[in-house]
Parts: structure tokens; C-alpha cells; sequence
């Protein structure tokens, strides 16, 4: 009997996705789910109970809290894990650099993005995990295009684009040297809108940051940024109220607002369907250079 | 809306990246800010330089060939599109077949002036060899060569030619110019001569076969979930994507390779029970009887059983320096499986240009050819031509715990 059933592009994206988390689990001993509460890692959670339940997670939810996050986030971090009754871990960027091992950058746009890779790469070795699933797509940015779904780093944390291990079929080869570790991103083959699209379909719920709702912003480098106890400003800045929404939620000072209505998914939906800049366009840190996150990830980031 | 995954394969210099490129242009599926990012990279003959949007690499920039695979998405009203933009240096031909092995379908580009070059009988090869059920093969830079027709029936002519040996299921022409556009998304006005679809509605329109119509059901055991709590005290659920077919509650299942049997008591998901689950969903299955079952194992429906050996055979694609000599020893997985096994013989070398079979004593980096493997257990699996996804395996040095080959039992 010849079976006619086709899954939709989202069905086929979640079950490669459980697929590819259950493989995590089998395959290594101390995985993470690096969680920060922003929409990609909140669906990593979501597909991670579809994976395991009635089980529990094989994997703690790891935060690399850089001190600049966005207080909403933070809230629905915490929130989630307790929901779920998962163990969640965090460690902090500000630690590391009272510690002497990360150094804070100074100027006018100072960012905790790169430091962040110094407490990341610490709390792989506290925990000994030699697996990180991240919530990293390849439609985000170039260099992203180019990673594997398992990704081997040395102990260095150091990604190496040329010597990547070949990635057949969906045989994952997640076998590595003590010291070293794999990243692993189980959507990777997902768009912005796939996200979107699949946070409808499973009412899956987000930070209120996401929405439409009023802020305090200046304009920096033609970017709506968030005015918080992060940013300095100086007399040419001019503080405005303005109805903004947030399309990626990183750090406070680096994480541009987009001016929106937009309060609800299928508005999201709708806006992203028709605008005509990517996710990262509002990132400041990956306007930096031609080549800021190929760099950052050599460095050990994600 | 379905998912078609397609590889771009082609020379260096034909065009694979600007091909891309216009894809993505004349869908609207680039982003102001990606296209001002290389409008400010500068123009080339007059033209913004669509190849930037793929080459994600410093290195790739600063040289200005691929080095390794770029995964692009766009999606149009009718399907999403995975891209693997791959290599068309000789020696990345490992990559190729990485993107090769996730693809449903190859473009393979052709410079109009040049015609068919030993690399378009290498990747068409491997196209061939990893069973991509269909080829279309571009004629590029037409506007090179006035947009003759007799150049393109020509080339077209001389494919066909060389591709009668190989085992293509579907083959497609079309003449294209990625520079300009031409029949990339809208029709030329260029070719009057040529009738066919765009290649973009070619993409859009083409229907695609998987092996999730394959008869045979088969779901290799990824984890077992056993919470053992008190409300799911006695829970043994079999976790995994089903791999081809479909699995009904009540089925009657055999586990490879010990060959226990039972019967399918349930079929479980997050979001509640099914009755029936068909390829590629992943599922959790619960058994009637409490049998030993666990990772690397295969449920199948009984009376569909696969081959179960320790004697495999199989083509394989060398990816390592380091070469392949009979008598050594690797980890082999399939599907969810990881077992040692040893090569016992190469038979013969493949020259991928022209499909001689050659006696060698090993096989080196991007060659290609026919070993026997002697494995440490037995091994559940179906034809690779049968189904791609039990056929298929991968070979891992232990010393380096690299992927050294991408393997096709036969």
C-alpha cells in the first residue's frame, strides 16, 4: 500500500529538528540547551519537550547573562523553566570580568557580545558540557550559511569554516576529543518566518518585548535603540517615545526596536512577509565589519 | 507548502553562486540590507556582484571561489526552497556530496562556451551515484553566445550522450543567463526559440517522489523514554523518525537485528496519540511486550523485514587525506547504528568521467569506489537504491574521530 501522506514544510521542519535534539541525546554525555528567552531558543524548548516528554530533559537550559539583558526577558526565562519543571543554569558575563578574564570594551557603543564568548566557553569547561544546542539559523547571516548542524569546536571554543566534517544524509557524526565540543543547531534549516509561522501554529507564548508597545529610544546609526541604564547619552541625543516592537532580543546595547503596530503573531507575520531588511539588519554588532560574525564565531560565540 | 531541497553543481566559474544569486533576486527574496551590503562590495561589469550573497567566508571573498557549502532559503507562494550551494573545485568534491546526500533534485550549470567539461561528468556522477531522482541542467551565459539555439541543442545533444550509462531518472534542459536573468524566474525575451518554463516555475511546478511512499516501514530506534515516574511508572516508549512507510497501532513489528517480535500498542506525540504515523514524522512507539530494544535497533513490520548481514557491499566517496587502505578498521553508522567494521576489498576505482572501473590497492581523497565491509554485528539495512534513508552510512576514523566516507549499500 503506497502511503499519499505529505508533511507541511513546518511538520517536516520540527520532526528533522525533534530528530536531530534526540540525537544530541543520544550521542553525548553533558549536553546543554543554551536559553537565552528570546523567541528561537524559546521554540528550541518547545521542540526539546516534544522530543522527551513524558520524559525529562537530557539536558539542563544553560543563560550566559551578559547583565544587559532586557528585564522582560529575563522574567519570562525564569517563568518558563519553573513552568516546565527544567533545571535551568546561569552564569554571568559581569563574573568574568570581575574576575579579570573579559575585558569591557569602551567608546560610545561599548557591547558584552563578544566577552560573552569568555563566560561561555568558562561554563563549558565548569559543567564539562561537550554539546550546546543554540537557537542559530542559517538564514541569519552569512557566515551562519556555511555552519553544520553539528558543529565541532576545538577546545579553544574555535570554529574552523575550512575544516568542517562532511554532514551526510542525516547521519550526524558527533564523536570528539576530551576538551573539545560540538554546537549543535536544530534549526537550522529554519527561515524567520518558518519561526513565526510555527509559534502560531503551536500558540507557543513570548516576551512581551516582541509586541508592539511604547518606548523610550534615541537614534543611533539610523537604528531605533532602546534607551537604558546601558547606553550613555550624550547632548546629541535626543530621547523620543516612539511604538516600537523587537524582531531579535539580544543585549540592550546592541539591539535596535523596529517602529511597529504590530501586537499580535499573525501581525508579525504579515510585517515580516513584507519587509524588506533581514533580523540582523537591526543588530549593531554584525554591522561592524563584512565579516563580524564569521570572526566572532572563530572566537568561540555562536 | 512542501520543502524542495535542491544542489547547484558546476564548475568553477559557471556561474553557481550569480545563479543563486538572480534566484533570489527576482523573487524578492534578498533583504535591503544584504543587497546594500554588496552594492557597497562594488560592481562587476556594471553589475552588483550577486555571487556575494552566497560566499559567507572571508576566504571565499577574498579569493572569490566556494569553499565549502552554503545552505540559502526562499520560499514563493508554492514551496520553500533549501539551496545547497556547493563547491565546483575538484578538490572540495566531498562537499559536493554532502549537499548532494540532503537534495532532491541537481541543477547542473553548463558554460555555454565551453560546453560538457570533465566536472559535469563528475558531478553528474555523483548526482547519479546518491540517486537525486531528478537533473536539470542549465546552459549558462547564453548572452555569450548570442543565444544560439543550435549551441544549446548541441550541448544538450552531447549530454544526453554521455549521461545514457548513468542511472538519471529525469533529466531537464534549459537555457539560462544568471547574469542577465533570462529564464531564471521570468521567460526571455532573448530566446524566442525556447518554449519551456522558467527554471524558477520549473522548481515551483516540479512534483517531488520521496521515499515516504516507500512500501517498506522502517523506524530506527533513536532513544528509549522511560521517565519512571509515578504517573508514567511503567512508560517504555521507542523514540525516532520514521524512515520510510508507515507504522499503524497494532501492527505486528520485528526488531532487528535480533528478530523479537510484537505488536504496536501505541503511537505517541507531544500534542497526543496517533493511529497511524508515516514517514519522516517523529514519533515515540510503545510496544505490547516488554522486550529488549534499544538505540541502533530497527522495528519494522513484520513480513517487510530488510536485509539483516555482516557482509556489506557498497560504493563509497573517500573524504579524508589520509587513504583508504583494505584491512583497516572504522566505525560505520547507519541510521542510528555505530558498528566497527573492517574492509575487507576494494574492487575497483571509479573514473568518474568516464565510469572506468580501475584495479587500485586504496582509494584516496575525493575518490570514489566499490569496497566489501565485514562488520563487528549485524546490520538491519535495504538497497541504498531502495531506500536512501537505511542505505546510506558514513565511515569514522576512531584515531580522529573525522568523517572519512559517505558510503551507498548496494
Amino acid at each position: 500500500m503506497t502511503s499519499t501522506h505529505r508533511l507541511s514544510h513546518l511538520d517536516q521542519l520540527e520532526s528533522e529538528a525533534i530528530y536531530i535534539l534526540r540525537e544530541v541525546a543520544a550521542q553525548f554525555e553533558r549536553p546543554a540547551l543554551l536559553f537565552s528567552g528570546g523567541k528561537d531558543s524559546i521554540c528550541l524548548v518547545h521542540l526539546a519537550l516534544k522530543a522527551f516528554r513524558p520524559g525529562k530533559f537530557p539536558f539542563p537550559l544553560v543563560h550566559i547573562d551578559t547583565g544587559h539583558n532586557f528585564d522582560e526577558a529575563l522574567q519570562f526565562r525564569d517563568a518558563l523553566a519553573e513552568r516546565i519543571g527544567e533545571k535551568l543554569i546561569v552564569r554571568y558575563v559581569q563574573d568574568s570580568i570581575d574576575q579579570g578574564k573579559a575585558v569591557e570594551e569602551k567608546g560610545k557603543f561599548p557591547s558584552r557580545n563578544a566577552i560573552q564568548a569568555v563566560t561561555l566557553l568558562d561554563t563549558i569547561a565548569e559543567f564539562k558540557f561537550d554539546a550546546c544546542i543554540g537557537g542559530a539559523r542559517r538564514d541569519e547571516e552569512k557566515a551562519r550559511a556555511k555552519e553544520r548542524i553539528f558543529s565541532v569546536r576545538d577546545e579553544f571554543g574555535s570554529w574552523d569554516p575550512k575544516l568542517q566534517r562532511p554532514e551526510l544524509w542525516n547521519i550526524y557524526n558527533g564523536k570528539i576529543h576530551v576538551g573539545e565540543n560540538v554546537r549543535v543547531f536544530p534549526i537550522s534549516n529554519w527561515t524567520e518566518l518558518d519561526v513565526w509561522e510555527y509559534i502560531r501554529k503551536e500558540k507557543i507564548d513570548l516576551p512581551s518585548l516582541y509586541f508592539s508597545h511604547q518606548r523610550e529610544i534615541v537614534w543611533r546609526e539610523e537604528l531605533v535603540f532602546p534607551v537604558s541604564k546601558f547606553i550613555s547619552l550624550d547632548g546629541t541625543d535626543k530621547v523620543e517615545t516612539r511604538t516600537v516592537r523587537f524582531r531579535t532580543v539580544g543585549d540592550m546595547t546592541c539591539t535596535a526596536a523596529v517602529e511597529s503596530e504590530a501586537n499580535s503573531v499573525a501581525d508579525i507575520i504579515r510585517e515580516i512577509q513584507i519587509s524588506r531588511t533581514t533580523e540582523r539588519g537591526s543588530r549593531l554588532d554584525d554591522k561592524r565589519s563584512e565579516a563580524a560574525m564569521e570572526e566572532r564565531k572563530k572566537g568561540g560565540y555562536f | 507548502m512542501d520543502i524542495l531541497r535542491f544542489i547547484t553543481a558546476g564548475s568553477v566559474d559557471d556561474g553557481k553562486s550569480t545563479l543563486i544569486g538572480r534566484l533570489l533576486y527576482d523573487s524578492k527574496s534578498i533583504f535591503q540590507d544584504q543587497l546594500e551590503a554588496i552594492e557597497r562590495a562594488g560592481q562587476v561589469n556594471g553589475q552588483i556582484n550577486l555571487a556575494l550573497l552566497t560566499d559567507g567566508l572571508k576566504a571565499e571573498r577574498e579569493q572569490g571561489i566556494t569553499i565549502d557549502i552554503a545552505y540559502k532559503y526562499f520560499s514563493t507562494p508554492k514551496r520553500k526552497f533549501i539551496i545547497a550551494d556547493a563547491p565546483g573545485h575538484v578538490q572540495y568534491t566531498r562537499n559536493m556530496v554532502t549537499g548532494a546526500s540532503n537534495s532532491d533534485l541537481a541543477i547542473i550549470l553548463i558554460d555555454a562556451r565551453k560546453g560538457v567539461i570533465e566536472q559535469t561528468f563528475r558531478h553528474s556522477y555523483i548526482v547519479s551515484l546518491l540517486r537525486l531522482p531528478y537533473v536539470v541542467v542549465c546552459v549558462n551565459k547564453m548572452d555569450l553566445v548570442e543565444f544560439s539555439e543550435d549551441v544549446f541543442l548541441n550541448i544538450q545533444k552531447q549530454y544526453l550522450e554521455f549521461a545514457k550509462d548513468l542511472n538519471l531518472k529525469s533529466i531537464h534542459f534549459l537555457p539560462i543567463s544568471a547574469l542577465n536573468g533570462d529564464n531564471v524566474v521570468e521567460p526571455s525575451n532573448s530566446m524566442p526559440w525556447w518554449k519551456g518554463k522558467s527554471l524558477l516555475h520549473f522548481l515551483e511546478e516540479i512534483e517531488i517522489h520521496t521515499e515516504e511512499e516507500s512500501p517498506a516501514p522502517r523506524f530506527p530506534v533513536q532513544n528509549v523514554i522511560r521517565p519512571q515516574t509515578t504517573e508514567y511508572h511503567d512508560y517504555r516508549g521507542y523514540a525516532g523518525q520514521i524512515r520510510s512507510g508507515h507504522f499503524t497501532v497494532g501492527d505486528s513489528i520485528t526488531v532487528l537485528p535480533s528478530g523479537l517480535t510484537s505488536k504496536i500498542k501505541a503511537i505517541d506525540t507531544f500534542d497526543g496519540p496517533l493511529t497511524t504515523a508515516y514517514a519522516p514524522m517523529s514519533v515515540t512507539i510503545r510496544l505490547e511486550d516488554e522486550i529488549d530494544v534499544s538505540r541502533g535497533d530497527m522495528l519494522v513490520v513484520t513480513g517487510k523485514e530488510p536485509v539483516v548481514s555482516q557482509d556489506l557491499e557498497a560504493h563509497i566517496c573517500w573524504m579524508d587525506q589520509k587513504v583508504m587502505t583494505p584491512g583497516s578498521k572504522y566505525l560505520l553508522r547507519q541510521t542510528t547504528n555505530a558498528v566497527k567494521v573492517s574492509i575487507r576489498s576494494l574492487e575497483y576505482r571509479v573514473e568518474t568521467s568516464t565510469h572506468e572501473k580501475k584495479e587500485q590497492p586504496n582509494l584516496g581523497l575525493n575518490e570514489i569506489g566499490k569496497v566489501t565491509i565485514r562488520t563487528a554485528k549485524p546490520v538491519a539495512y535495504d538497497p541504498y537504491s531502495k531506500i536512501r534513508g537505511t542505505g546510506s552510512f558514513v565511515l569514522v576514523d576512531e584515531g580522529t574521530n573525522q568523517t572519512v566516507a559517505a558510503g551507498m549499500l548496494l
